[in-house]
């Protein structure tokens, strides 16, 4: 397998209907522990993600893997912030980007169904998906983004508005997905989750990546003062 | 109301009786509406898929034409289909006129727009939902079209019964294209004009409620052996 990090970001900037969105970014994600995302709301943490994944295009500016793009695009998987369920059984939805990429289709449901008994789905597999909870859903769309072993998985707040319980064991996921060296780039407002998971992070304010740098240094002694005062709990606009 | 009553027993006794008759252009009623609705909904429920998930210059346009097709005037598309088909037309070499093939061809024309139409609607939302992941995962079109298709297929089911409706029902654009010719192209429908044009109401009447029975049995059964309408399913 071929290595599809660092991705590289060259002075990219997102406009969408001449509006600024983010920009210009210049940065590196490499492989290792988690990179996550930070940054009060609107500040473009999803926007960020979904630039690097390409599912927002830059305006100007570039963003490129190691490889070329149809390679890049086989090697990475995103977890949206609302779970996307399809209208199928939870077995069938976890097997789709199997079937997509040309499994054939009993190889692909077997495949799906141990997914789903290791994330604690097992009991549902025939179950319309839409029945689960909240966390459950979020499994589910976890498990659907691991099963093609992506070398990249992009997560969009994937704990939001989720229960305590919920959010140990989707993290105990994605921890085993990092010791399998799957590469981790999450946004979160989670501070307590910044400091579990952190490898590196980036900071997103005012459009731009404002600090960006290992976890432990910018956790403890961040080294503007808007990143301070978002660790310390206060309102930044 | 005597007339009313008549009828009621009319069509009993000629159900009761498996009146041959009967029998023969009821079945051709069906052969000739499931052959028009299989043909329509191959070609209308990929269409509307396609519009829903494309965006191209002329969109609005096509949508708007194509809900305005819904309501194709029968008798216009027979009186069109009639010309194309006749000894002196187009597609004359090919002797399709008053023929069932005729008549399906004249149903297809005016069940499709219907079946794509509301097959887009239902589409489009189902998109709306599917869109990011489907662009994530990498799908090319024909597999995002065929996903929608799958998993909407309780509203498909729901738009192609409403093309059975209006072709089971269709009498304008058959009578020209068909000839209501007794043993050959003779259905319910054109059969009931006949009558009612003759003045035997309770025999109309009678093959009347045959039909009205008819479209709900096919519906029944194609509710039935799809299991909608049950908990926990879409």
């Amino acid at each position: 397998m071929v290595a599809v990090l660092p991705l590289d970001l060259k002075a990219a900037t997102v406009r969408r209907r001449g509006r600024h969105i983010i920009g210009p970014v210049t940065l590196q994600v490499k492989a290792g522990p988690p990179t996550i995302v930070l940054g009060p709301n609107g500040a473009g943490k999803t926007t960020l993600l979904q630039l690097f994944h390409g599912l927002v295009r830059a305006s100007s500016g570039q963003v490129s893997w190691a490889v070329d793009m149809p390679q890049a695009d086989l090697a990475q998987a995103y977890v949206f912030q609302t779970p996307t369920l399809m209208r199928r059984s939870v077995q069938d939805n976890i097997a789709y980007p199997l079937i997509v990429r040309g499994v054939a289709r009993r190889a692909a449901r077997r495949q799906a169904s141990e997914a789903a008994q290791s994330v604690g789905l097992g009991a549902h597999l025939e179950a319309p998906a839409h029945v689960l909870s909240g966390g459950e859903r979020q499994k589910l769309s976890i498990a659907r983004a691991m099963i093609t072993e992506p070398q990249v998985l992009f997560l969009d707040e994937p704990t939001t508005n989720l229960d305590g319980r919920s959010v140990r064991e989707i993290e105990e996921m994605l921890m085993a997905a990092v010791a399998r060296g799957t590469k981790v780039v999450m946004a979160t407002h989670d501070l307590g989750q910044a400091r579990r998971l952190a490898g590196d992070v980036i900071f997103i304010y005012n459009k731009g990546i404002h600090e960006h740098g290992p976890a432990s240094g910018f956790l403890d002694a961040p080294v503007t003062p808007e990143a301070a005062a978002f660790l310390n709990g206060d309102i930044l606009e | 109301m005597n007339d009313l009553w008549e009828g009621v027993a009319a069509a009993f006794w000629l159900v009761v009786m498996l009146d041959a008759d009967l029998m023969e252009i009821t079945a051709r009623s069906l052969q000739v509406t499931l052959t028009a609705v299989v043909i329509a909904a191959a070609l209308g429920l990929p269409m509307g898929a396609w519009l829903a998930i494309n965006r191209f210059r002329f969109r609005r346009l096509t949508i708007a034409v194509l809900n305005a097709l819904m309501g194709l005037p029968p008798v216009v598309v027979g009186l069109v289909v009639y010309i194309m088909l006749s000894r002196s037309g187009p597609l004359g070499v090919l002797n399709l006129l008053f023929t069932p093939t005729a008549m399906v061809i004249a149903q297809v024309i005016i069940v499709t727009p219907l079946i794509a139409s509301i097959a887009h609607q239902a589409l489009r939302d189902l998109w709306a939902d599917y869109h990011d992941l489907l662009i994530s995962l990498n799908t090319t079109k024909g597999q995002r079209i065929r996903a929608l298709i799958w998993d909407a297929r309780r509203s498909l089911l729901t738009a192609t019964l409403a093309g059975f409706g209006r072709a089971i029902g269709e009498v304008g654009a058959i009578m020209i294209v068909g000839g209501n010719i007794d043993h050959l192209t003779r259905v319910l429908t054109t059969a009931i004009s006949l009558e009612t044009s003759q003045g035997n109401f309770a025999l109309a009447l009678g093959l009347g409620f045959v039909l009205i029975g008819l479209a709900i049995a096919a519906n029944l059964a194609i509710h039935t052996l799809s299991r909608t309408e049950r908990a926990g399913r879409w």
